[in-house]
């Protein structure tokens, strides 16, 4: 499988790791009323699609930026890559 | 002042570098150049890049290296880079880039925490295909690769004139020299 980095071009999927569903960048704030079931559903729950999904990769082996890859879970075709840190900024995150 | 009489080792654990030649392929140890980190603090970026310019620091764009004199640099990541400097003039490599840089970067001293071997010669993508999935073919000087070599993190510096300088860990240096002088004699 080939990851297309945004900045780096086409690199082997051997030099990331895998860490899960995109989501985990919303992370919940903990001050909030409810917070307890916001932070239950963050860490235990979540989808299983056969299709598309949004999921974070790690470059280990390379320049260490974490990425949002759209990937069918199907065909493993990947459709978009982003960096995690635009996305994270696109959602109001400033850290 | 305590009185220091310590030897300095190089990587290898040699008093003086090693240079080992295969075939067409030569395979030197290089430890006349000092390292450190250059890391933006958040949001100064656009301070980081004046101070750059201002010292005559060329920070490359993403996988690439700039030679200068005495400055060189090669990304690393993102608003990140690897400042070097000759050992001769700047040993201590972070006391002489402080000024420079303020509290617009975090600074770290890397000299000795990597290991660097010159390899030069003709046909070095036949070797290094066979250490990693950098694409050297299609490198023609002046791109700054990390990838893995042997399951070590390591950089490929292109060199214009064709060379490429391998930086990997200090602690694992015999590791990579054997894995390159195997690679080397499978090939040459």
């Amino acid at each position: 499988m080939i990851i297309n980095h945004p900045l780096l071009g086409p690199r082997d999927a051997q030099e990331f790791v895998y860490l899960g569903d995109a989501r985990l960048i919303g992370r919940p704030d903990g001050m909030d009323e409810g917070a307890a079931q916001a932070f239950h559903d963050h860490v235990f729950l979540r989808d299983n699609p056969a299709g598309e999904h949004r999921e974070l990769w790690f470059h280990e082996q390379g320049d260490r930026s974490w990425l949002v890859v759209t990937r069918n879970t199907v065909t493993h075709e990947i459709t978009k890559v982003e960096l995690a840190r635009d996305v994270a900024r696109a959602l109001g995150r400033s850290k | 002042m305590p009185e220091h009489s310590l030897k300095p080792l190089t990587p290898l654990g040699h008093e003086s570098p090693e240079t080992v030649t295969l075939g067409p392929v030569t395979i030197a140890e290089v430890v006349d150049i000092a390292l450190a980190s250059l890391a933006v603090r958040a949001g100064r970026g656009g301070d980081v890049a004046t101070a750059a310019r201002k010292a005559g620091i060329a920070l490359p764009p993403p996988g690439h290296a700039a030679a200068g004199d005495p400055w060189s640099a090669f990304w690393m990541g993102p608003e990140m880079w690897m400042i070097t400097a000759p050992c001769s003039t700047h040993e201590d490599i972070v006391a002489a880039l402080k000024p420079i840089f303020g509290d617009a970067a975090s600074l770290t001293e890397q000299t000795d925490a990597w290991a660097r071997f010159r390899v030069t010669g003709r046909d070095l993508p036949r070797l290094f295909e066979r250490l990693c999935g950098a694409d050297l073919d299609r490198a023609s000087g002046g791109q700054a690769i990390r990838t893995t070599i042997e399951h070590l993190g390591a950089f490929l510096l292109v060199r214009e004139d064709g060379a490429i300088d391998v930086l990997s860990a200090r602690s694992s240096a015999a590791s990579l020299h054997h894995a390159i002088i195997a690679a080397a004699k499978s090939v040459f």
